[in-house]
């Protein structure tokens, strides 16, 4: 690696403050550390460093939504075929060459689109500020097509991508600055933005346009909704369950975004997240306990098919999983606190259900709970830190 | 009264270069330095000038703003240099050691009989007063307060520290008496914390008129902020005084002897040190010998101190006031490729408080690592990971944050009184955006200092 390290090394007086490239420096900057962690010694405090740096961490987080990513491009194309022929009792596991290829070619530009234009706002952002590329959009730019519907037009990805990372993000300061999640800011953008492209039955699955009258590419969750209406979709619960079974559910065989369809990918996912310690258990668990509790709570009441949907289900179906893996443990827009982490985790899970079954508009309600928590995140932390001031405070008292 | 603490969190750092148990004495040093920046917050007046001749215990600067606080020359020699910096800050006092070296001797120091004051200004002016440590701030104690209690911490945890256990064994009535001498200056306690973990020499273990509280932990189990927090923790308003074992032992050999005999055995420690070991010297004394032959390499660091709050000092520096330990680790400033030995390389030879390198399955491993921060200075972006590493009921993020944007509320709340920058020194290991936390700490408590104290 000697001769990059030469390369490095010969242009960095180039880039150098007072040359003719000074303004491009942290272009160079992002690449130069991209291949070589820089030769940075300690100059204050502790002589030695943690291996482990935003890099790595951000790296790791991407390596945990590869199998969402994988599962997410088979499963596009699976939809895809079904929408084209109509027939929605495909086998699923057969056709898998022309399945890939057909998914990759749904998934492949939205993530160069995502890329692409994240990047370059953040190369604008990083030279107007003069500072190299922060790692946060690497994870961002991956969870961004893994959260859209597969027949989403690919201009409306760039601009939701430049909404989210210039509102969600730059104008607070950049990475770790940042209120609310960005990759759910370009959803929630494209949400209130381009509804009809966001939501429906026609966006879930490619290559509808082609289609025989009759067939509808509802997702198993819009079809859910549809008992809270006045013409539910199946007849009762039972004909729910007959055509989307918890198993189809847990392995992902159900339309949806792209990556949150298969909660065992999401769950392996989950797992490399929480050995590595980069994902927060406190979180995960109180947000998949919320849900469950909600779902529960929803059941007691009963009344029609969805309120009596089994609360595991609600778990399984819809963004639910994926957002609590993925989308609530982003460390920044979380609450930071340790006990903040369980209530926000908690709140997170039961708004994610109560918003899915009491609000017909919106039949994903995890978005919307996640945005409303990072919200509330800082107050959260407010009253978990003021509840240890006051405790050391009565120490004063007693003593 | 004494306690057994046990402390969950924490990290011990295992590094490569543990001092082997073999004491040397050391020649006598051709220079030695007393460096008013070893004392945060000393503003130094100078009492002697470049030329004069000077002995072992003979005061040569005071603190402008206390004169109570004094400073002696720990050899026999003549003032060299007075090294100035920016602004004529004065930086060190160099002073060049005669041959002779036998220290002046007025003979046992009968403190049974002294009051407080007088016993204050025998310490005082026999310049041993800036071993006394206080929280809140973490500077020289303030003789004019009067402390609730006396911390001292007989043992360290930070990683390749010495052996206090083996440093100061047999030395059982220099300590004893040392403290005695500190049981006059309280009406409070003096707390010995011990290390729950092994059997502790006799100096400590049978030493009387102290509470000893035992400590079962990690590092910083060892650091006497965290033995405070869990035992008599600082609030607002109050002091506590520290000393290090080693030092209370050199405030005993002043009343026994009546000699300001400073030497000390530190540890020579490191993976770049060919032979570390445990030598006498003096504090203030110059390296140069105790290193000669021993590095294993030149781009090396040499530390006085220990790696996580020691002090950058070259070849031929001089070992701090208060340090132990003189650590030498490789120099980390190369280049270091994506795939192999950077950020994205399978990482058998770092050592991370994370569990995102595989080196995190063996709990016996030791670690050769080098002053490479190993990333680029970012936003706080991951949370939780400071919180593992700082045994205090005291949130380490938030009070980072109210340090770095200069909330004294904020800091007041969040418990600044009860934390020194070396308490913060674990979690600028661990910080994932390498983010300098002891400096900012530090900033914070001097801001605390000028605007609340």
């Amino acid at each position: 690696m000697k001769f990059l390290e030469n390369i490095v090394h010969k242009m960095e007086p180039k880039f150098a403050k007072g040359s003719k490239l000074e303004k491009w420096h942290p272009v160079f900057e992002s690449f130069s550390t991209l291949a070589f962690t820089p030769n940075i010694v300690t100059k204050k405090g502790s002589h030695i460093r943690d291996g482990v740096d935003l890099k790595r961490t951000m790296m790791t987080v991407i390596i945990a939504l590869i199998p969402c990513l994988l599962f997410g491009i088979y499963n596009a194309g699976h939809w895809e075929m079904v929408a084209e022929t109509g027939n929605r009792d495909l086998v699923f596991w057969a056709d898998q060459g022309a399945k890939i290829m057909a998914g990759l070619a749904i998934v492949l530009p939205l993530i160069v689109v995502s890329y692409g234009v994240g990047l370059t706002v953040e190369f604008i952002f990083g030279i107007i500020k003069g500072h190299s590329l922060h790692e946060g959009f690497l994870v961002s730019g991956m969870l961004i097509p893994l959260v859209m519907p597969a027949d989403v037009p690919l201009w409306m990805v760039a601009v939701a991508t430049v909404f989210a990372v210039v509102i969600g993000k730059e104008i607070f300061g950049g990475t770790g600055m940042n209120i609310v999640n960005v990759a759910l800011t370009a959803r929630a953008f494209l949400f209130f933005a381009y509804p009809t492209s966001m939501s429906g039955d026609k966006v879930w699955m490619a290559g509808q346009e082609a289609n025989v009258d009759g067939f509808t590419g509802s997702t198993a969750l819009g079809d859910l909704a549809s008992f809270m209406s006045d013409k539910p979709v199946f007849e009762n619960l039972d004909a729910y369950t007959n055509s989307y079974s918890f198993y189809d559910s847990m392995i992902g065989m159900i339309p949806g975004s792209i990556g949150e369809t298969s909660v065992i990918a999401i769950l392996i996912g989950a797992a490399i997240l929480l050995v590595t310690g980069v994902g927060s258990f406190r979180i995960m668990a109180s947000f998949f306990l919320g849900g469950y509790l909600m779902g529960l709570g929803l059941n007691a009441v009963g009344g029609n098919a969805f309120l009596d949907l089994p609360a595991h289900f609600h778990l399984a179906i819809g963004g639910f999983a994926f957002g609590a893996v993925f989308m609530a443990t982003d460390p920044v827009t979380a609450a930071q606190t340790a006990n903040g982490k369980i209530i926000y985790g908690l709140f997170g899970g039961i708004i994610a259900v109560l918003i899915r079954v009491l609000n017909p508009a919106y039949p994903e309600g995890v978005m919307l709970a996640i945005l409303f928590m990072n919200i509330m995140a800082p107050i959260i932390d407010h009253y978990v830190v003021q509840g240890n001031i006051k405790r050391r405070l009565k120490r004063l008292k007693t003593a | 009264m004494s306690k057994t603490v046990k402390l969950r969190k924490g990290l011990d750092i295992r590094l490569v270069g543990v001092a082997n148990k073999v004491k040397t004495d050391s020649k006598v040093p051709s220079h030695v330095s007393v460096k008013p920046t070893d004392f945060h917050g000393t503003t130094p007046k100078m009492m002697v000038k470049e030329g004069d001749l000077v002995k072992a215990g003979d005061i040569i600067f005071y603190n402008k703003y206390n004169d109570k606080i004094k400073f002696a020359t720990p050899v026999n020699g003549k003032v060299e240099e007075i090294v100035r910096g920016a602004k004529r800050k004065i930086l060190e006092v160099k002073i060049s050691c005669d041959s002779d070296q036998t220290l002046p001797t007025k003979g046992k120091v009968d403190y049974a009989s002294m009051s407080r004051e007088d016993l204050m200004s025998e310490i005082q002016n026999a310049g041993l007063w800036p071993f006394v440590k206080q929280r809140p701030l973490d500077i020289i104690a303030s003789p004019d307060n009067s402390p609730k209690a006396i911390f001292i911490s007989a043992f360290d945890s930070s990683p390749l520290a010495p052996d206090f256990d083996y440093v100061l064994h047999g030395k059982n009535e220099e300590f004893q008496t040392g403290l005695d001498v500190l049981q006059k200056l309280t009406d409070g306690k003096v707390n010995l914390g011990l290390n729950g973990k092994t059997l502790s020499d006799s100096t400590f273990s049978e030493a009387k008129g102290v509470v000893i509280n035992k400590f079962i932990g990690k590092h910083p189990a060892g650091n006497v902020g965290t033995q405070i927090h869990h035992i008599d923790p600082v609030n607002k308003g109050e002091f506590v005084w520290t000393l290090n074992a080693a030092d209370v032992a050199i405030i005993g050999r002043y009343f026994l002897k009546g000699s300001y005999d400073v030497k000390r055995t530190i540890a020579l420690t490191g993976s770049e040190v060919k032979d570390p070991h445990y030598v006498d010297v003096i504090p203030g004394a110059c390296v140069s010998n105790l290193l000669e032959g021993q590095l294993l390499s030149e781009n090396v660091r040499v530390i006085s101190g220990n790696v996580l709050t020691g002090d950058k000092i070259e070849k031929d520096g001089t070992l701090g006031f208060y340090h132990n330990q003189i650590t030498v680790i490789p120099e980390g400033n190369q280049l270091k490729f994506v795939l192999t030995k950077g950020w994205m390389g399978p990482g058998f030879d770092k050592f991370s408080n994370s569990r995102l390198f595989p080196t995190f399955l063996s709990k016996t491993k030791q670690f050769k690592l080098d002053t490479n921060t190993n990333g680029e200075e970012r936003a706080f972006v991951v949370t939780g990971e400071l919180e593992k590493v700082f045994p205090f009921d005291i949130l380490p993020m938030h009070l980072a944050k109210a340090a770095i944007t200069d909330d004294i509320d904020g800091m007041e709340n969040l418990g600044i009184y009860e934390v020194a920058p070396e308490d913060f020194a674990l979690c600028e290991y661990v910080c994932t955006s390498k983010i300098d936390i002891q400096d900012k700490i530090r900033t914070g408590l001097d801001l605390i200092a000028s605007e609340c104290m």
